[in-house]
C-alpha cells in the first residue's frame, strides 16, 4: 500500500493561506453581523446583507470541502458521486422556505387570530416560568425595552 | 450503440483499477458524510421553514448576548460564539496538520497535532455546555422560551426547541469526533499505523472532524448571524 505519496495534495503553504481565508471571511461575516443589528426590520439592507453573509458561507464551506478534506484534489468522478447528489439541495431548500412563506401569508390573509398575535407586545416573561425568581432581571429588561416604542 | 453486442459477460465490475484512486474506507466515510449531510440540512432546512412561516423571530443579539465570567446585564452579542468559532476553526487546520504528519510518516507530529484537535474539541464542547447551562438558567429549554420576538410581540417555543436540538445533535457529533480522535491518538501510541505502515486511518478521523466544522459554519451562521 504505497499510497500515500499520491495522495498529498497540499502542502503547508496550501494549509495556511486556507486557515487565512476562512480566518478573513469569518470576521467579515462577524462584521457583517454587528453592521447589521443597526439596520431596521425587515428592510432590503438587512435581506442583502443576510444574502452576503450566507454567500460567505457557502464559500467557508467551500474551501473546508475543498481543501481540509482535500476533495479538489480528488478524481472529478469521485467529486461528482458526491457534488451532484448534493444538488437536490437546491430544490430542498427552494420549496420548503417557499412552502412556509406561504404558508405565513395564508394565514395572515385567512386566520385573524394568527395575524392579531403578530401585533400584541408582551409586556413580560410569559407566567409559565415565573416559579425561577432569579429570572425575573433579564426578563423585566427587556419588558422596558418593549413599552419603549409602544408610544 | 454497438457497445451493446459485447455485453453477454457479467454486467459486474471485475476488480483491478480502482476507479476513483481512493480506498473504500476513505470512500465510505464520504458517502457516511454526504448522507449526514442530508440529515443536517433536514434539520436546518425545518429550521427555515417554521421560520419562514412565522410573524417575528427572536434577535439572536438579545438572545445570545453572554460569555462567561460576565456581569449579568452585559450586552455582547456575537462575542462568545465567534470565540467557539474560531476554536473549531483551528482544531479543524490541526487535524489537516495531523494528516499531513501522517503522509510524512511523522509519528510525533500526528501526536501533537491530534491532541491540540482533541484539545481544541474539548474547548468547544465545554464552551456549549456553558452556553446551554446559561440559556436553561435564563429560563429557555426544549418547550419553553422565555425570549421575545424582534418586534417585542409574543414568540413561540420553535426557537429554543430548534436551537436546542439543532446544535445538541452538532454537539453530539463534536462528542463523537472527540472520542474518534482518543481513539486515534491511543493507536498511534501504540505503534498501531507504524506497524501497518500508513496513517489512512487518521485521514477518515480527519474528514469526519472537518465535517464538524462544517456543520457549524451553517449553525452558526443560521442560528446566530441571521
Amino acid at each position: 500500500m504505497a499510497h500515500s505519496e499520491e495522495h498529498s495534495g497540499g502542502g503547508t503553504k496550501e494549509i495556511l493561506r486556507v486557515t487565512l481565508i476562512l480566518t478573513v471571511l469569518t470576521i467579515i461575516e462577524l462584521a457583517l453581523g454587528f453592521w447589521m443589528m443597526g439596520m431596521p426590520l425587515e428592510s432590503t439592507s438587512r435581506l442583502a446583507t443576510k444574502i452576503t453573509i450566507i454567500v460567505l458561507m457557502l464559500a467557508k464551506a467551500f474551501y473546508i470541502v475543498g481543501y481540509f478534506m482535500h476533495l479538489k484534489h480528488e478524481i472529478r468522478n469521485m467529486i461528482m458521486t458526491i457534488v451532484v447528489p448534493l444538488a437536490l439541495f437546491i430544490w430542498f431548500i427552494t420549496a420548503f422556505l417557499y412552502d412556509g412563506n406561504s404558508f405565513r401569508h395564508l394565514r395572515n390573509t385567512y386566520d385573524p387570530h394568527f395575524k392579531e398575535q403578530a401585533t400584541i407586545k408582551v409586556e413580560k416573561k410569559e407566567g409559565e416560568h415565573a416559579a425561577e425568581g432569579k429570572e425575573a432581571r433579564p426578563a423585566e429588561e427587556k419588558g422596558a425595552a418593549v413599552e419603549q416604542p409602544k408610544h | 450503440m454497438s457497445s451493446t453486442t459485447t455485453a453477454t459477460a457479467s454486467k459486474m465490475w471485475g476488480g483491478g483499477k480502482s476507479p476513483f484512486n481512493v480506498e473504500y474506507g476513505k470512500l465510505m466515510m464520504w458517502y457516511f458524510l454526504m448522507s449526514d449531510a442530508f440529515t443536517f440540512g433536514a434539520f436546518l432546512i425545518s429550521y427555515g421553514t417554521i421560520r419562514f412561516s412565522t410573524n417575528g423571530w427572536p434577535d439572536p443579539n438579545e438572545v445570545f448576548r453572554s460569555y462567561p465570567f460576565a456581569s449579568e446585564g452585559v450586552h455582547a452579542p456575537l462575542v462568545f460564539v465567534s470565540i467557539m468559532t474560531f476554536i473549531l476553526i483551528i482544531s479543524s487546520v490541526t487535524m489537516v496538520l495531523a494528516v499531513k504528519a501522517g503522509h510524512e510518516m511523522d509519528k510525533k507530529g500526528v501526536v501533537r497535532n491530534l491532541i491540540l484537535t482533541i484539545l481544541g474539541g474539548l474547548a468547544f464542547l465545554s464552551c456549549q455546555a456553558w452556553e446551554w447551562n446559561h440559556l436553561f438558567h435564563e429560563g429557555a429549554w426544549w418547550g419553553r422560551n422565555p425570549f421575545i420576538n424582534h418586534d417585542g410581540t409574543a414568540s413561540s417555543t420553535n426557537f429554543t426547541n430548534f436551537f436546542f436540538t439543532i446544535t445538541g445533535f452538532h454537539g453530539f457529533h463534536v462528542f463523537s469526533g472527540v472520542i474518534i480522535n482518543i481513539v486515534m491518538l491511543t493507536m498511534t501510541l501504540m505503534d498501531k499505523f507504524e506497524k501497518r505502515g500508513h496513517y489512512l486511518m487518521i485521514e477518515k478521523a480527519g474528514l469526519y472532524w472537518h465535517f464538524v466544522d462544517l456543520v457549524w459554519v451553517f449553525v452558526f451562521t443560521c442560528f446566530y448571524l441571521i
